[in-house]
């Protein structure tokens, strides 16, 4: 019998400890798959940050550390300079990024540092419990803005890939979403782009993904699928805002 | 051996990478600059390499990662930034990364000022960071003495599976002294880091688990079993590094305590008392962490006062005054700012307080 799908090597057999909905296990699964099939697991250091996702240790299957709360591109970083031939990479939220960590991330990308991170947008701070994050959208409820985001109060949401896109050094720069079959494939193509930006050396790469977060959201997993598509992704467009110029 | 003539901060720049640093990073603040600057230049020839950080936070964390990947990494600064490197050192202290740090301490609080001081002593010995953890802490009074522990500090660090911490201060990262360099320690080949580091982070490849570094443990009796087992360590640190000097008479009626600089004026300030017919003698800590309690142990019955004598309002005094613990008074002699009392001074305020006891 042809074999037509198996769970990657990538991913270790243990039940996560993430939310229904969330799609942090399906931003996991992607960037382990990629990994595998370019044959780098076992070539591959990779930092977990604060936030929910530290623990992504216990389910991605290589080598990783933890790191303090947005410091996950200075480490990476240092192991770089160990490692110049391994697979770095970072994966981070979005109030372990583009909040506690802005320094650290614009800085790496300013170097042109060559690892790649993974940054999860999910528009919300997950682990403490539904805080706003600088990409909480105007009138998203948080438990730090309970009548909704006000842009007098608050600014108004942070766009990190547009942002970085001004960063000479960063070389591959895309946003996807994780809310349907068709984007969660154009997630895994951004991945494995941006993973071979690295692999040839060019710079920095980055992968924005829309993601879920149906428990603070307050949502139904199905909800927070359609929000995705309905409110983030028209504050956010998807698409490449760099790339080298043969890809 | 070839003596040779060199300026504080580049001697602890070239006895880092001779100690084996391959990877420095690094943000500028004065009396360090010389540090980043020659890193800048000279790491790169031995095949390692320097980042000039976005900030000490930054420098901080990029060290962890070369250690948590099997690398030597070094970090220096001064007082201020040593305040932000603060996470970083509790995080490593928490996972067990072995790095080698340098404060050129300056006088504070706040951005305080250039000039030498030893106000980040608590900071230094007491964690300084959150949480339950301790850094060996080597005190130097010469650029020698300095080279020679930034040398040996790795092999602290990697025997303890935890940071080291070096206290100098602006005076010694400034002035020049003839001094002899060690010979330089081989960089470890990726072969060699799996070998020694078998816990590093260097890709799985053929090894039988794969590495993980971690800090969270959200069980409280899973991280209270961890904080445990790091105090076993620092009992161990406790029993197998402390290091001091004892100077002069040490049955004289006044004995001195003083680390670093104000070490070698304490020393000339002993002669001056010498001359006026007073016997003095000091014990210099050489670990401020652990600090040596023995020689207060030892303490003569001759003696009438200790002094503690800092750079600081009164911080080693906490240590001296747990060592004596009630058995002779304990004085304090110090100046702040930035300003270092001469040694007629402080001579003078020590015989101050003897004729105050008599
Ligand atoms: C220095 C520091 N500040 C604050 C925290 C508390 N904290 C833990 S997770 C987190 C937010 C993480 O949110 P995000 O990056 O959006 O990731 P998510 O949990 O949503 O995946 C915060 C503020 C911390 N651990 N350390």
């Amino acid at each position: 019998m042809k074999q037509v799908f198996a769970v990657t090597r990538g991913m270790l057999p243990a039940d996560t400890s993430y939310c229904p909905g969330c799609t942090h296990g399906v931003a996991h699964r992607l960037i382990m798959e990629c990994l595998d099939e370019m044959g780098e697991l076992e070539n591959t250091i990779a930092v977990s940050p604060i936030g929910c996702s530290i623990v992504a240790h216990q389910y991605m299957n290589i080598d990783m550390c933890e790191s303090a709360h947005g410091r996950a591109p200075a480490v990476a970083s240092g192991i770089r300079r160990v490692h110049p031939d391994k697979t770095v990479f970072t994966y981070q939220g979005d109030g372990d990024l583009a909040s506690i960590g802005m320094g650290e991330i614009i800085h790496a990308a300013h170097r042109g540092e060559k690892f790649t991170t993974f940054f999860i947008n999910n528009a919300i701070y997950g682990m403490t419990g539904g805080q706003m994050a600088p990409t909480t959208l105007l009138g998203q409820k948080a438990t730090t803005a309970i009548y909704g985001r006000q842009k007098e109060k608050a600014g108004s949401p942070l766009r990190i890939c547009e942002m970085l896109s001004t960063v000479e050094g960063a070389v591959y720069v895309e946003r996807v979403a994780l809310n349907s079959p068709a984007n969660v494939r154009k997630a895994k193509k951004a991945i494995r782009n941006a993973l071979e930006v690295q692999k040839r050396g060019l710079g920095f790469s980055f992968v924005e993904m829309l993601s879920s977060c149906p428990t603070n959201w307050g949502k139904t997993p199905y909800d927070a699928l359609q929000w995705i598509q309905d409110a983030m992704i028209p504050y956010y467009p998807l698409g490449v805002f760099r790339k080298p110029e043969d890809m | 051996m070839e003596k040779i003539l060199m300026k504080g901060n580049e001697a602890f720049a070239e006895a880092a990478m001779r100690g084996g640093a391959g990877y420095y990073f690094g943000y500028p603040i004065t009396p360090q600059n010389e540090i980043p600057e020659y890193m800048s230049h000279e790491l790169e020839k031995t095949g390692g390499a320097f980042i000039q950080a976005e900030s000490e936070l930054a420098a901080v964390n990029m060290a962890y990662g070369a250690a948590a990947a099997g690398g030597r990494a070094f970090i220096s600064s001064s007082s201020p930034g040593l305040a932000l490197m603060q996470e970083g050192i509790s995080f490593m202290c928490s996972v067990e990364v072995p790095v080698v740090i340098l404060n050129v301490s300056r006088g504070g609080p706040g951005v305080g000022g250039i000039q030498p001081g030893q106000a980040d002593y608590m900071q230094a010995t007491r964690g300084g960071g959150n949480g339950d953890y301790h850094v060996p802490v080597y005190a130097p009074s010469t650029i020698q003495e300095a080279i020679d522990m930034i040398c040996s500090a790795y092999d602290v660090a990697d025997r303890y599976r935890n940071p080291v911490m070096v206290l100098a201060d602006g005076m010694m990262g400034q002035m020049m002294e003839p001094v002899v360099l060690p010979p330089a320690r081989k960089a470890s080949t990726y072969e060699e880091i799996r070998r020694d580091k078998p816990w590093s982070l260097t890709g799985k490849g053929d090894r039988e688990e794969r590495n993980v570094l971690k800090s969270l443990r959200l069980q409280p009796d899973v991280l209270e079993e961890h904080v445990m087992h790091l105090f076993e360590k620092y009992d161990r640190m406790e029993k197998e590094l402390v290091k001091y000097e004892t100077f002069g008479n040490m049955d004289s009626e006044i004995i001195f305590v003083a680390f670093g600089t104000m070490s070698r004026l304490v020393a000339e300030s002993i002669e001056i008392l010498a001359e006026r017919g007073i016997s003095a003698g000091m014990i210099r800590p050489i670990t401020l962490w652990p600090f040596p309690v023995k020689p207060f142990e030892e303490l003569s019955p001759s003696t009438k006062v200790v002094i503690s004598a800092e750079l600081s309002m009164g911080q080693l005094i906490a240590d001296v005054k747990a060592s004596v613990n009630g058995r002779v008074p304990v004085r304090l002699i110090n100046r702040v700012g930035g300003i270092v009392p001469s040694s007629i001074e402080i001579a003078d305020r020590a015989q101050k307080h003897l004729e105050e006891l008599a």
